[in-house]
Parts: structure tokens; C-alpha cells; sequence
């Protein structure tokens, strides 16, 4: 039996504009499993990034209880929250959120520069090591803006595997590549997952979906569909049956 | 960042200026003698009926001599005995005043001699016949001739030989002309000239103006003992000294150098706002940064710390160029427009200090602007 890293249980969380109500989540049972690669689907308005706000400890529920690696988020600080956003989670983005003007190195020690049981040194060490691991060894001191949007996001991976976060939440993290790049990308995730890292990756894509192992399906605040992925695509091998585009 | 140079740039000039135009009156002060003390005989009483001031005759020479011996805070001792009447020289004549002194008097006095020489102590104990006269004597007596010295002129009269020409002084705080005067020996003032054994008045020098006080109090304690006071008699006499004056116009010009310190403090406060300015600018375009920052484990103290930090970088680095540019500035002002400055070390050390206390007190603000932002809002500024 798996360790359970995310357990959700009867989340709802409403938003007040103005004299309205909006019910973003009404009510999700969610369980997700160490070793998994779960990608959250859904159109835009069906709560799916309202729900990653939550499992990222960036947003509080209205009600329900969240358990993330054991811990129960309903009754912690802010402060509290940050560390355990600092320890156990790991964030990608859409538009990888790099600190410009500040080199991939740095970029990827910064939520280790939040953590002060971890030395300079080592915070280094394992900078680098992150890096290595997305194969961006040799980009270490290029700024986000002489690297490609692929270097970037890989970049970002690397900052958000550098605390050996317990899952690793990604937002859209393909939406700004192209396909060859996204393959990459997926790939690079892929192969992470095979290491034993969970990954919830939420998208809107059902193909980019298809490399992973489960899909949950969101609309209107309610998970309408829960499958483990049939047919699942190897993201490195369909990078090979791709055309070689001309490199320039 | 500018309004903090500026500010503090100015704050540097202001006081400078301000510090160097209470030294310009200062030493305006002293070239009447700051450290000068005057004594001079005061109101006695005999046998119950009080005597003017002017008509005692209780100082004499031997005094002098015992206030040289005790008072080691004065530089300098001179009596000074007086005579008003008319100089002669050939036909022209000019109301004036005589006064015996001796050597000394010209340093208590900041006399200078243009030409010629002072007198000997010779020609003192001789009662000599020698004098040195200012400008405004030349000017009357002897229009157009250049070198009045080895002409004699003659005072009630005495003829006096001219032995020196005194550089010209100007008026005085008073309006007194400076030059208008026939100094001589006061041994040949007392016998030859008023025929008096008394001395008049006794003008000195303090080694310094802050020991002003301290060299008043000798010259009581030394003339009280001359003239055998007894412990509750009033003294026979009066100090008094330049230092009094000097500290009326020094704290005119303090208010002055407060008023233009609050002008330009209320630049540097300008600049302070100015800062807050900029860190909410830099607050607002990195939004995103923030939003990271927090969501990979920055906590809320954190992010204020950083920006504090920021800020305070900020007006402390502008405060160093502020520093640089007002002494620059000051260097400027001192030599090319001719005016007296004085920078003073405090106000340094204080605009530097300001400057620090600027970055927190108006980074603060937007540091908790920035501390205080929802991380999924920031995360999706655009």
C-alpha cells in the first residue's frame, strides 16, 4: 500500500463578490497517492485552479479538511503555511515565474533561501544538483532571458524539485511551449515521476493529459469523472517520431 | 533616490553656511579683540557717600604688575590712561584722543602697524616723547603727505614725535572710528601729558575666549588682594569682557543656522517621500516576483525584510552621494563665491543617520503593502 500524500475531504470553497456567492468548489473527495502523476482537467470556470490554489496551501477552503503528507492545513498560520509550502511543495507555472535579471542558479536555490536549516553551501550543492537533473547543467548562469522558454520552464522544475518536495504541483506548465518543447517538457516530468515523484499537473488539454497516470476531471466545482489513463503516451519516445525541425 | 541626494546635499550646505557665517562674525568679533577684557575702576564708597565711577583713581600701576604675576589665563596686560584735546601739526589742527599704553596694547587691541615700530621699553621708562597715530590723524593732519613718520605733532602742547602709522581698522561694532587716535607711551601720557600717578583703565587678553570667565575671576581675585578688600565689600572695580557681545550676534546667527537647517530638512523629508515613491513603484511592478517569493516558502517577514532592506539601501547610498555632493557643493560655495563655511562633522553623521531612519520609516509602508499580498493574486498580476 502506497503512503497517501493529498488527502481532500468534502472541500468547498465559495468566493464573495460583492452580494454574490460563487461556489468555485462544492464538495471534492480527492485522494491522490505517492507515485502518481495526476493531471486535473476541466474548462475554465470548473474549479480546477481554485483547487490547486488549495493543495498548494496558497488558498484556505471554506470548509473540509486538506491533509498534505499528514499534516492538516485547516488550522495553520500563514506563516506556517509558507514553510510548509517551502517543505513539502514544489510549483511550476505556466509562464515559469523566473526572477529576472538573476541567474538559473540563483533562481533555483531561492526557496532554499527561505529555509534556514539549509546552509549556503549546501543550498548550492543542491541548486546545482537539481539543475543537472533537468539537464540544464550547462545554463546555470544565464539569465531567464537568454534561455528559451523550454530552458525556462525546465529552470523551474529544477526550482521546484530543489526542496525534494513531497508533490510537485504544476499550473499549465506546457500551456506556453510548442508541441516539441511541451514533449520535452513532459518527458523531463515523466521521467521524474518514474523516480518516484508525485506530480498533479493541471491542464485543459486531454493529449497532454494522456502521459499521465490518472485524470480527474472537473466542472462546476464537482470532479464529474475520475479514470486511470488508458493507453498512456511515452512522452520521450513520441519526441523521437516527431519530425527533426531544422535547428537553426 | 534624488530628493534623498538633494536633500541630504543641502542639509550639508545649509549648515554649513550657516556654521561659517557665525565664524564670519565671529572673527569679525575678534578682530575687535574677542578675548578682550576691559577693567575698569567702579563706583566706591567712603565713608557711606558713593563716588562716580570716572572719578576714582584707585588703580595704579603696581596692580598691573600683580595681575601679570597671577593671572595665567591672560596673554597680554596694558593700562590705558586717556587724554581728549586738540592735535597740531603746522597749521592744521583735529580733535582727538591720546592714549598711553604700552607695547602690548596693540596685540590685546588688533592693532597692526602699518610702518615704523612700536615703542621701546626704553622710551616707556623715559616718559619718552614718541607716538604712532591712526589713519583718520594722517588723513586730517597731514592731507596728501605719504609718510608722516619722523614729523612730530603736538598734543596739548607736548610735541610728540611720530614713530609709527597704524594699518587702518574701520568702525567698530559702535560706529567708533578705529583710526581716530594718537597712541603713546602711557608713562609719557601720565607725567608729561595729565601729570596723574593713577591708572585709567586696564585692557587684556584672555588666552582663549572660552577662558574668558576663568580669567575674570583672577583679575578680581588679584585686584581684590591689591586693594585689600575685605570678604563682603564690593569691589572697586569692573570686568568686563567682549565675550557677551560675542554671544549675542553667535546666537543670531544660531537661529539662522536652525532656519536654514529646517529648510533643508524639509527637503530631505521631500526626499523620504520620494523614496516611498519609488519602493511603491517597485512594490507594484514586482508583484509577480512577491508572489513567488511567497509561494515557494517566503513567509510575510520575509518579503518586509527584503524591501526594508531595499529602501534602506537606497537612502543610505543616496545619502553617501548627498553627503559627497554638499561637501563638494560646500567646497564650491567657500571658493568660488567667497563665502565662509564650516562643515561640521555632526551634521554629517546626522544626515547620514536620518537618511537610514528615512529607508525604514518610509519603506515601511510599502514593505507591509508588499508582505500583506495574497500569493494568488500576486502570482497573476499582470
Amino acid at each position: 500500500m502506497k503512503k497517501t500524500i493529498i488527502e481532500v475531504k468534502d472541500l468547498k470553497k465559495d468566493f464573495y463578490v460583492g452580494d454574490i456567492t460563487v461556489h468555485a468548489l462544492r464538495g471534492i473527495n480527492l485522494e491522490i497517492k505517492e507515485g502518481e502523476f495526476v493531471a486535473i482537467m476541466g474548462t475554465s470556470g470548473s474549479g480546477k485552479s481554485t483547487m490547486l490554489n488549495v493543495l498548494g496551501c496558497l488558498d484556505k477552503p471554506t470548509s473540509g479538511s486538506y491533509l498534505l503528507d499528514g499534516v492538516s492545513m485547516g488550522e495553520l498560520s500563514r506563516n506556517e503555511l509558507a514553510a510548509l509550502r517551502n517543505e513539502k511543495l514544489g510549483f511550476v507555472f505556466q509562464s515559469y515565474n523566473l526572477l529576472p535579471r538573476t541567474s538559473a542558479l540563483e533562481n533555483v536555490e531561492l526557496p532554499l533561501f527561505y529555509n534556514s536549516k539549509v546552509k549556503p553551501k549546501e543550498r548550492r550543492e543542491r541548486a546545482i544538483a537539481a539543475l543537472e537533473a533537468v539537464g540544464l547543467a550547462d545554463r546555470m548562469h544565464h539569465m531567464p532571458n537568454q534561455m528559451s522558454g523550454g530552458q525556462q520552464q525546465r529552470a523551474a522544475i529544477a526550482r521546484s524539485l530543489v526542496n525534494d518536495p513531497v508533490v510537485i504541483l504544476a499550473d499549465e506548465a506546457t500551456g506556453n511551449l510548442d508541441t516539441r518543447t511541451s514533449y520535452e517538457i513532459m518527458a523531463l516530468l515523466q521521467d521524474l515521476n518514474s523516480k518516484g515523484k508525485t506530480i498533479v499537473f493541471v491542464t485543459h488539454e486531454p493529449d497532454i493529459a494522456k502521459f499521465m497516470t490518472r485524470e480527474v476531471v472537473f466542472r462546476d466545482g464537482l470532479i464529474i469523472r475520475e479514470d486511470m489513463v488508458t493507453g498512456r503516451h511515452n512522452a520521450a519516445e513520441l519526441l523521437k517520431s516527431l519530425p527533426v525541425e531544422d535547428t537553426v | 533616490m534624488l530628493g534623498i541626494i538633494i536633500g541630504v546635499a543641502s542639509v550639508i550646505v545649509m549648515l554649513a553656511i550657516g556654521q561659517g557665517s557665525k565664524k564670519s562674525i565671529r572673527d569679525q568679533m575678534s578682530s575687535m579683540g574677542t578675548n578682550l577684557i576691559m577693567v575698569m575702576p567702579a563706583s566706591q564708597q567712603r565713608g557711606g557717600i558713593m563716588l562716580g565711577n570716572s572719578s576714582s583713581q584707585n588703580m595704579t600701576l603696581p596692580d598691573i604688575i600683580a595681575i601679570e604675576k597671577d593671572c595665567s589665563y591672560l596673554t597680554a596686560v596694558s593700562p590705558e590712561v586717556r587724554s581728549s584735546g586738540q592735535a597740531v601739526v603746522g597749521n592744521s589742527n583735529w580733535p582727538t584722543s591720546v592714549y598711553g599704553v604700552n607695547d602690548k596694547y596693540f596685540s590685546i587691541r588688533k592693532f597692526t602697524i602699518k610702518t615704523g615700530r612700536s615703542f621701546s621699553d626704553k622710551e616707556v621708562q623715559t616718559y619718552a616723547k614718541v607716538c604712532l597715530v591712526g589713519q583718520t590723524i594722517i588723513e586730517k593732519l597731514f592731507e596728501g603727505k605719504t609718510d608722516p613718520i619722523g614729523q612730530t605733532v603736538r598734543f596739548k602742547g607736548i610735541p610728540l614725535l611720530i614713530i609709527g602709522v597704524l594699518a587702518e581698522k574701520g568702525e567698530n561694532g559702535m560706529g567708533t572710528d578705529q583710526d581716530d587716535l594718537i597712541i603713546a607711551p602711557y608713562t609719557t601720557v601720565q607725567k608729561r601729558i595729565l601729570a596723574i600717578t593713577y591708572i585709567q583703565s586696564i585692557y587684556a587678553s584672555a588666552v582663549s575666549e572660552e577662558k574668558n570667565d576663568a580669567a575674570i575671576d583672577q583679575i578680581t581675585t588679584s585686584l581684590r588682594k591689591s586693594h585689600k578688600l575685605k570678604d563682603g565689600v564690593t569691589d572697586d572695580f569692573q570686568v568686563r569682557s567682549q565675550a557677551e557681545m560675542v554671544q549675542t550676534f553667535s546666537s543670531i546667527s544660531d537661529v539662522l543656522t536652525i532656519l536654514l537647517g529646517a529648510i533643508a530638512g524639509i527637503s530631505l523629508l521631500v526626499g523620504g517621500i520620494g523614496i516611498m515613491n519609488i519602493m511603491y513603484v517597485s512594490v507594484t511592478e514586482r508583484t509577480r516576483e512577491i508572489g513567488l517569493r511567497l509561494s515557494v516558502g517566503g513567509r510575510a517577514n520575509d518579503i518586509m525584510m527584503q524591501f526594508l532592506v531595499e529602501s534602506i539601501l537606497l537612502s543610505v547610498i543616496g545619502g553617501v552621494i548627498g553627503i559627497t555632493f554638499g561637501i563638494l557643493m560646500t567646497y564650491v560655495a567657500a571658493n568660488l563665491m567667497n563665502w565662509p563655511t564650516v562643515i561640521m562633522p555632526a551634521a554629517v553623521i546626522m544626515s547620514f543617520l536620518v537618511c537610514s531612519a528615512i529607508g525604514i520609516f518610509f519603506g515601511w509602508y510599502p514593505a507591509r503593502k508588499a508582505s500583506n499580498l495574497n500569493p494568488i493574486d500576486a502570482l497573476r498580476y499582470e
